[in-house]
């Protein structure tokens, strides 16, 4: 009786600060949901107000039009979307090289691409790499957003890791029957890598929509910017201090990324967690 | 049995033409152009040897730099791991709503650095945020945020915490939920409390976990950092917020100085080589999954 009783505080107490937790995480986000809705003068309300009186989108419309915001949103869409490809692509290939074959050089290769595991290129090489893309006339072109990042040493070992738990019987099978190694990949290989895929898509979608030092200087033209230096240049623009529309423009940025952790959150987030912690 | 000799090269052309020309090339770049001065105008250069590195670290403002980083790399890793661990063993209950909580708590992870610093600009706004107004009602003052010294690095450092949390707690839960039953049901025999259990058995037993995080939380803080940081205060004020990445992008985009930010790119690169080699020098030992 009095355990019970103790483990209903504990469980009491436990509730509690988890709400006061999510309530700290999502605090912010809630503040921008109702502010986006605010014209001026009830965003400058005092005492501060927490709800809208109306819901009113005007300040939707106006984050459009002080930025090409639906043009960079539609920059990101393609930027992300090619970027996820490429990784998977790249990624998948790599993986089944370094899975199924033994070949001369293989644990060099295989160094060389490990040395880049934590080095984010994009922010340390930050200055040669723009060069390179000024000799390559790259700048300001979705080239420059996108091929750099279509391959990366953390989705080569996610699909390896993948790969190789993958029966080794299937792969001798396939052998006998005289598959080619392509046929085996396309038709064993990646229909069984189906979750996989998915979980890497999402993250490297994420990842790639989130992007915002390399977009930042690589593009010059307004119209060729990514959603994220819009936000940027929300906060900076001449009318500012509307924070309504402001806040609406960031909302409008963090959609995409945040539907698809609401809809696909245990993908999500199974699939990162089994990107870190290879074995 | 043997499949084709030359396939696995063929299968990995496209990620090393992609790693070589985007990374081992920019970086063989960035090496050679630190030991060369460029002048302003025109392609000439001269090769001045280590004087770009001598020239660096007599510079005060790049001291400056890698303290502010230094200081707030250490204090967000440190929040991020304690406070994450301790929320991770909140959700580890099998508790009512709790996958609504963890929903909520996971939310900041899917947004950006530069989305997460918006939101916190906001909120800190001396007129129409609602922290200030708060804060004014208990205390009496009215704190300009992101304009004064101390205080402009304390809300990137906050607003960082609350960005990289749900990293660590997402890792923390996983860890946390592989642990077997038998190894704390007879650590709950052996007489453990709660308290007991948390850090003498969970916390051993996570330990790669936390060298994991640790390292990835650097990586963010030194890295991602520039978007928080460029939203929130542009590393002012008076470089107060000025950390190594916002000074190398300061140096080479907006300042022109190419030489000394391709110096800069260099120890960046020698301080991420580092912990890369921490990493697999200390961190893959230490693993031992059930």
């Amino acid at each position: 009786m009095k355990i019970s009783s103790r483990k209903r505080l504990n469980y009491f107490l436990i509730e509690i600060c988890l709400i006061a937790v999510s309530l700290a995480m999502f605090l912010p986000f809630i503040l921008a949901i109702s502010m986006s809705f605010m014209g001026p003068t009830e965003v400058y309300s005092y005492p501060p107000k927490f709800l809208p009186s109306s819901l009113n989108f005007q300040n939707y419309l106006d984050a459009l039009k002080l930025v090409p915001l639906g043009k960079m949103l539609w920059n990101s869409l393609i930027v992300a979307t090619f970027i996820t490809l490429g990784k998977l692509i790249t990624g998948t290939l790599a993986a089944f090289a370094f899975s199924s074959f033994r070949f001369k050089g293989k644990n060099i290769l295989f160094s060389t691409l490990f040395i880049t595991l934590f080095l984010p290129a994009e922010t340390v090489m930050i200055l040669p790499l723009f060069m390179i893309m000024s000799k390559f006339g790259w700048v300001n072109t979705y080239w420059a957003l996108i091929i750099p990042f279509t391959a990366s040493a953390t989705n080569t070992f996610l699909f390896r890791q993948h790969f190789m738990s993958i029966p080794q019987t299937l792969e001798d099978a396939a052998k006998i029957d005289g598959a080619t190694p392509m046929q085996y990949f396309f038709r064993i290989l990646i229909p069984l890598s189906g979750p996989m895929i998915a979980g890497a898509s999402i993250i490297n979608f994420v990842y790639a929509w989130n992007m915002y030092l390399w977009p930042l200087i690589v593009t010059m033209d307004d119209r060729m910017k990514t959603a994220q230096i819009g936000v940027k240049m929300l906060i900076s623009a001449e009318s500012t201090n509307n924070w309504g529309v402001i806040m609406a423009g960031t909302l409008m940025v963090a959609i995409p990324t945040l539907i698809i952790f609401f809809l696909l959150q245990d993908l999500f987030v199974k699939s990162l967690v089994s990107s870190g912690l290879k074995e | 049995m043997k499949w084709g000799k030359y396939t696995p090269y063929l299968l990995l052309i496209p990620t090393f033409l992609i790693i070589g020309i985007f990374i081992y090339w920019p970086a063989v770049n960035s090496f050679s152009l630190s030991f060369f001065k460029t002048a302003p105008f025109g392609q000439k250069k001269i090769f001045v040897g280590l004087q770009n590195y001598i020239d660096l670290f007599t510079n005060q403002t790049y001291w400056n730099a890698a303290k502010v980083t230094l200081i707030y790399v250490a204090s967000t890793v440190v929040s991020v791991i304690i406070l994450g661990y301790l929320i991770a063993q909140l959700l580890d209950n099998k508790i009512f709503g709790v996958k609504i909580y963890r929903t909520i708590i996971f939310v900041p992870y899917a947004i950006s650095f530069a989305i997460g610093g918006a939101l916190w600009v906001f909120m800190l706004n001396p007129v129409a945020g609602h922290i200030n107004y708060f804060l004014s009602q208990i205390t009496g003052k009215n704190i300009n945020w992101l304009n004064q010294t101390p205080y402009a690095l304390i809300s990137i450092i906050v607003a960082s915490i609350w960005k990289m949390l749900p990293f660590s707690i997402i890792f923390y839960l996983a860890g946390l939920q592989s642990i077997s039953e038998s190894i704390i049901d007879s650590s709950i025999i052996d007489g453990a409390n709660t308290w007991q259990r948390m850090w003498r058995i969970k916390f051993p037993i996570l330990s790669p976990i936390t060298f994991y995080l640790v390292i990835m939380n650097i990586t963010h803080s030194m890295f991602e950092s520039f978007g928080i940081i460029d939203i929130m205060t542009k590393g002012g004020p008076l470089g107060s917020t000025t950390t190594l990445i916002y000074k190398l992008y300061q140096d080479a985009f907006f300042f022109q100085k190419t030489s000394m930010a391709a110096t800069e790119s260099v120890i960046l690169f020698i301080i991420m080589s580092f912990i890369t080699f921490l990493y697999f020098r200390f961190g893959e030992k230490k693993v031992h999954y059930q």
